[in-house]
């Protein structure tokens, strides 16, 4: 969850000053912030509960395989009709993943996730406004729109990857598992595709690896361009 | 930040208009009483073509500053730092936002700025037509460039017409957080290895001149801004802002151990103004008409953004525009 926020925030925060009406450009920035800030907020909790590596060394330091992100988030941006088709497909998922684990078992991640989802709110309303509004404006946007749509839809059913331990986090009543989120999903967007006037492509196949490190060729440059200028130093080196 | 510390001046002939002589006279005497101007407000035709065009060049300073240091929020090294920079760039952002609405309050509609900014019709700072090469860079731009705008900034607030002032208010008190981290990134790598003190010694180098240049030719040589001042619109000189920014940050460059390259600096303690070396005006009037290291690519950029974003913009105006098919 933390890689996913990690990498995805990074691909956020490029839109900032790049955005196609400045109201955009202050909202990625803006949502950029939150995601990065929920990626510092899972990595503080394995620090504390499970004695890993501080947050700055889990982010800068790891390697591709090493990255746990499904691939959706890892993509480049494209232009705008691809950022914001994935901002929607990502964020409703996200948003279910943490309300699901704000009843979750282990207190530290329910109480942040109690935190995180009221924040995320906020991105779905952000997307679902600019997917339903773009969906029915012009010919190109709408086209671009569903273009988008099919170009992205087996990437996000790879967000529901199952972990190796899923099984233990069901039976822990840690998370009910990532088919009750899937599901939950598609409950959620369906309508909103539909409102939005565009469809759910017909056959799918999920591009899973994401979960075990396995990753399209466009993580490497964002995570060396990431660490360009913290690795320039030894580690643990204040900047 | 960024709030070009100078503005491109125009020939005040070229813009004179007839105004009623006792609407003028009414009008000058509310600004002597340091009333507001506000939008409604009969206001001379001068004032308002000054005022449309400084907060424009401001607004547009605003959106073209946050293309330097943006480009380092994707390296920000660690997660403290990159938070504070995509906030801080996302508030440039924002003051853009906040400026084109206040100088679309005197009739310039922002598409119409946006448009003169990309055909190179409108100016903005000229600091951002130098590259931000390393990381260093970008605190030096935090710390200094931020606090060269505040000085002017701050002056600014305390002018003449009320939709600029609040604005500026708001900017200032943001713009007082973006020093901080500046101030506090600058510290650190000063006191850092020795690998980031010379980066950042390096950057101070490379942008000292630009620093200089930040606020302005010398009064001595800059056009005629007698009306402007009686107007409010204009509240200090650029030598004076210059004098106070310096007496402000160069003690707190010295203090931690970085140097200033320029062996004529000196305060002259019997005029309280600060002596210097020539800053190479020639250099700062190419630069401002487009012949600096980055001016091509900066509106490069922006008409890359216009051209790519075109489509949104059409979708959210013109919804119902169909493609239509020509017949060969």
């Amino acid at each position: 969850m933390a890689d996913d926020e990690l990498i995805y925030g990074h691909r956020m925060s490029e839109w900032t000053g790049m955005g196609p009406i400045m109201e955009e450009d202050i909202a990625y920035s803006s949502m950029a912030q939150d995601k990065i800030g929920h990626a510092l907020a899972n990595y503080s909790i394995l620090e504390k509960e499970f004695q890993t590596a501080n947050p700055d060394k889990l982010a800068f330091f790891r390697k591709e395989n090493e990255m746990m992100n499904c691939q959706l988030v890892e993509l480049s941006n494209h232009e705008y009709d691809f950022s914001l088709v994935r901002h929607f497909l990502f964020d409703h998922a996200d948003f279910i993943r943490y309300e699901m684990l704000s009843t979750s078992s282990f207190a530290p991640l329910a109480q942040l996730s109690k935190k995180i989802k009221g924040e995320l709110k906020y991105h779905v309303l952000h997307a679902d406004t600019w997917l339903t509004r773009l969906g029915n404006a012009t010919d190109e946007s709408h086209v671009r729109m569903q273009s988008a749509l099919n170009e992205l839809w087996n990437y996000a059913l790879g967000i529901f990857e199952p972990s190796d331990f899923e099984a233990q986090l069901i039976a822990e009543k840690i998370f009910d598992g990532e088919k009750v989120l899937q599901q939950k999903w598609i409950e959620k967007i369906s309508p909103i595709i539909e409102k939005a006037n565009l469809k759910i492509p017909t056959s799918s196949s999920p591009v899973y690896g994401g979960r075990k490190g396995y990753h399209t060729d466009q993580l490497q440059p964002l995570l060396t361009e990431m660490a360009e200028v913290i690795s320039s130093e030894a580690e643990g080196t204040e900047w | 930040m960024y709030g070009g510390g100078y503005i491109q001046e125009e020939k005040q002939e070229a813009t004179s208009q007839i105004d009623d002589a006792q609407k003028l006279a009414e009008f000058e005497a509310r600004i002597d009483r340091g009333e507001k101007i506000e939008p409604h407000d009969w206001m001379p035709a001068d004032y308002r073509k000054q005022l449309i065009r400084m907060i424009e060049q401001h607004a547009h300073s605003e959106v073209i500053g946050a293309l330097p240091e943006g480009t380092w929020i994707t390296r920000a090294p660690g997660f403290r730092r990159k938070l504070a920079l995509i906030a801080k760039v996302q508030d440039e952002i924002g003051h853009a936002h906040l400026l084109y609405s206040a100088a679309e309050t005197l009739g310039k509609s922002r598409e119409q700025m946006i448009n003169d900014l990309l055909t190179g019709k409108s100016k903005y700072s000229n600091v951002f037509n130098y590259p931000a090469k390393t990381w260093a860079d970008v605190t030096v731009i935090g710390f200094l460039i931020d606090a060269g705008a505040i000085v002017n900034q701050v002056a600014n607030s305390k002018g003449s017409y009320g939709p600029y002032c609040r604005a500026l208010e708001r900017i200032c008190y943001e713009e007082s957080f973006h020093l901080k981290q500046g101030h506090d990134a600058f510290i650190t790598l000063a006191t850092g290895t020795k690998a980031q003190h010379d980066m950042l010694q390096d950057a101070l180098n490379r942008w000292w001149k630009p620093i200089m240049h930040f606020h302005g030719p010398p009064d001595k040589i800059s056009e005629h801004t007698a009306k402007l001042m009686r107007w409010k619109v204009k509240m200090a000189t650029n030598d004076d802002m210059r004098n106070q920014f310096l007496d402000m940050y160069v003690p707190k460059i010295l203090e931690i151990g970085i140097t200033i390259p320029d062996p004529n600096l000196k305060k002259n303690e019997a005029t309280g103004q600060w002596e210097f070396s020539d800053p190479d005006w020639d250099e700062f009037k190419r630069v401002i008409n487009g012949d600096g290291p980055c001016n091509a690519e900066r509106l490069a950029v922006r008409q890359y953004v216009e051209e790519h974003g075109k489509w949104v913009r059409t979708a959210m105006m013109n919804p119902n525009q169909k493609v239509v098919i020509p017949f060969a």
